[in-house]
């Protein structure tokens, strides 16, 4: 066969290649199996089978459990399951048992509520006592089991002890202590989770925390803005004589000048119950009920 | 010396020949690819990704030049009878063992060093593509000169499946002497479990067996401390020395084994 010949061959059998892909896409899809597969959840045998290449196997599972989280978050099954997440999770931090993200990003997956989390504080906390058993010094440890306490579950004088306790480890910074005093004092009021998320948004290490931390603290605000609001359609149904319909009764009351916006720039709704709230395609919802309660 | 060198020249020349430099090409492709996907991929871990894999990477491509390139060393030039022309020159079959692996042994340390400065470029460009909130994350710095620790270990462990392969390579078929080397690395990564065996078995010669495997096999975890070095954890001078002395000692009884058994062979 001449090369002219094999060239064309070559060509001919990449564009089928190509067109076969395309068409299979478009149409021999096969039923995807069910995304919930089994897992090896021996980090034991795992870790006999890497041989040196255990940090790199703890790696791929880091990604596995980034991917899985993600994808599950993304999701707009009412049914979906983050049932992988945690022997993701325990798999990685098994394998490589000084992986820092896994810990600390991990608790914060495993922590957030349902749809956007399995909402499985202990799970967290969980995983934080394991890299404290690995690393027991490691102040940002103590202070994350002590965010979990605190955000999550609403225990303010563990969360305050937690506190305490990392502000005296080697390392710990100086505002761990005010902290301390602050959520023993007021815990569960907004100024005190606005300190916490704020040193959130100081100390995190990554682009998503600092966003999440300015999420929940455009949240706190969106709720300092519905307080007022509050007591403007309190002032506005004495001035008119009957509860508010919607914002426009508001204005035309000359208690606000115009529809308020939430800190996303979506207008904020005055519901049936009449009561402010934001509206469903906001952003900020669902609005926190535990450590930021109103 | 100078008759071993020759032969190590003439090694290092057919390697290139052979087109064993390849796997750098593989290697910095590799590393440069994983580069782009990992920071869209990790929550801010990619720079430990990053290290994780180049480690690995260098420490897997250096093992298959070592196996695949040692186990043919020998056969080889018997398989061609060239040995007959190079015997019948002043070189001693202990010259001609030594100057094999020593070519061997050029042609890792140009490909690690290579492999080295394409890893190191990677990182420089992570360093400088970073922002403060990255490098909070970073268990150590990107430029880590502690890297050059876990790299020289690598060094050290190839150096060993180097021997190891050529040992193999002076009554083996290359297919069994690659069968073999693989074996012995993987065995060569358990090898500490040996040493507690009591622990899970009862026998006494079994575990004496175990015991007497434990000293003999090559310990290749001895030469493992990627993990350290990626976690930024300190690693002592002591037992960095004591694994290349181990290491060193462990290369010449295989060569001095590999050298008796070429001593013996029947080449007729």
């Amino acid at each position: 066969m001449t090369r002219t010949a094999l060239a064309g061959l070559l060509i001919a059998s990449a564009v089928s290649v190509v067109t076969l892909q395309a068409a299979r896409a478009e149409f021999g899809r096969v039923p995807a199996a069910p995304a919930q597969t089994a897992v090896i959840r021996s980090a034991a045998l795992i870790g006999r089978a890497a041989l040196s290449y255990r940090p790199l196997v703890a790696d791929v599972y880091w990604l596995r459990t980034l991917q899985h989280y993600g994808r599950t978050k993304l999701s707009k099954d009412p049914h979906k399951q983050y049932n992988l997440l945690e022997p993701f999770l325990d798999l990685t931090t098994s394998l490589d048992p000084r992986f820092n993200a896994a810990y600390r990003f991990g608790a914060i997956f495993l922590s957030e509520p349902f749809p956007d989390g399995p909402g499985r504080p202990d799970q967290a906390i969980a995983l934080l006592e394991k890299g404290l058993r690995e690393q027991p010094g490691k102040w940002e440890y103590v202070y994350d089991i002590g965010f979990v306490e605190y955000w999550w579950r609403g225990n303010f004088q563990v969360a305050a002890r937690r506190f305490q306790e990392a502000a005296g480890l080697p390392g710990g910074p100086s505002w761990l202590g005010p902290l301390a005093a602050v959520t023993l004092a007021q815990g569960g009021d907004r100024r005190s989770s606005r300190q916490l998320w704020r040193q959130v948004r100081e100390s995190a290490d990554a682009d998503w925390l600092v966003k999440s931390a300015e999420h929940r603290l455009a949240q706190l605000d969106a709720m300092d803005q519905m307080d007022r609001l509050e007591a403007a359609l309190g002032q506005a149904s004495l001035r008119l004589g009957r509860s508010p319909g919607d914002w426009r009764d508001v204005v035309a009351a000359g208690v606000l000048r115009g529809v308020p916006l939430d800190p996303t720039g979506v207008p904020f709704v005055v519901r049936p119950d009449g009561h402010v709230g934001l509206r469903r395609d906001s952003t900020l919802n669902p609005l926190p009920t535990l450590g930021g309660r109103r | 010396m100078r008759l071993v060198g020759r032969l190590a020249v003439g090694v290092f020349k057919e390697s290139v020949r052979d087109r064993v430099l390849y796997g750098l090409v593989i290697f910095a492709a590799v590393l440069m690819a994983a580069t782009y996907l990992l920071g869209q991929l990790t929550a801010g871990q990619d720079i430990k990704i990053i290290k994780d894999l180049g480690l690995a990477s260098i420490s897997t491509l250096g093992l298959f030049m070592a196996v695949f390139v040692g186990i043919g060393l020998v056969w080889r030039e018997v398989e061609r009878r060239s040995i007959y022309n190079l015997l019948s020159k002043p070189v001693t079959r202990e010259q001609f063992i030594l100057g094999k692996y020593a070519g061997l042994v050029l042609t890792l340390a140009v490909n690690v060093a290579a492999m080295t400065a394409a890893f190191y470029l990677v990182l420089a460009y992570m360093n400088w593509n970073a922002d403060d909130i990255m490098r909070r994350s970073w268990p150590a710095p990107a430029l880590d000169p502690a890297l050059m620790i876990a790299i020289g270990l690598i060094g050290v462990e190839l150096l060993v499946v180097t021997a190891v392969a050529l040992f193999f390579s002076t009554f083996s078929s290359p297919f069994l002497s690659a069968v073999l080397t693989l074996a012995l690395w993987v065995v060569g990564h358990f090898n500490d479990d040996l040493k507690h065996f009591d622990a899970v078995v009862d026998s006494r010669p079994a575990v004496w067996v175990a015991r007497a495997l434990y000293y003999l096999l090559p310990d290749l975890s001895a030469f493992d401390v990627k993990s350290q070095v990626v976690h930024g954890l300190p690693v002592p001078a002591a037992a960095v020395a004591l694994a290349v002395g181990y290491g060193a000692v462990y290369i010449a009884f295989l060569l001095v084994a590999a050298m008796l058994i070429f001593q013996r062979k029947d080449l007729q």
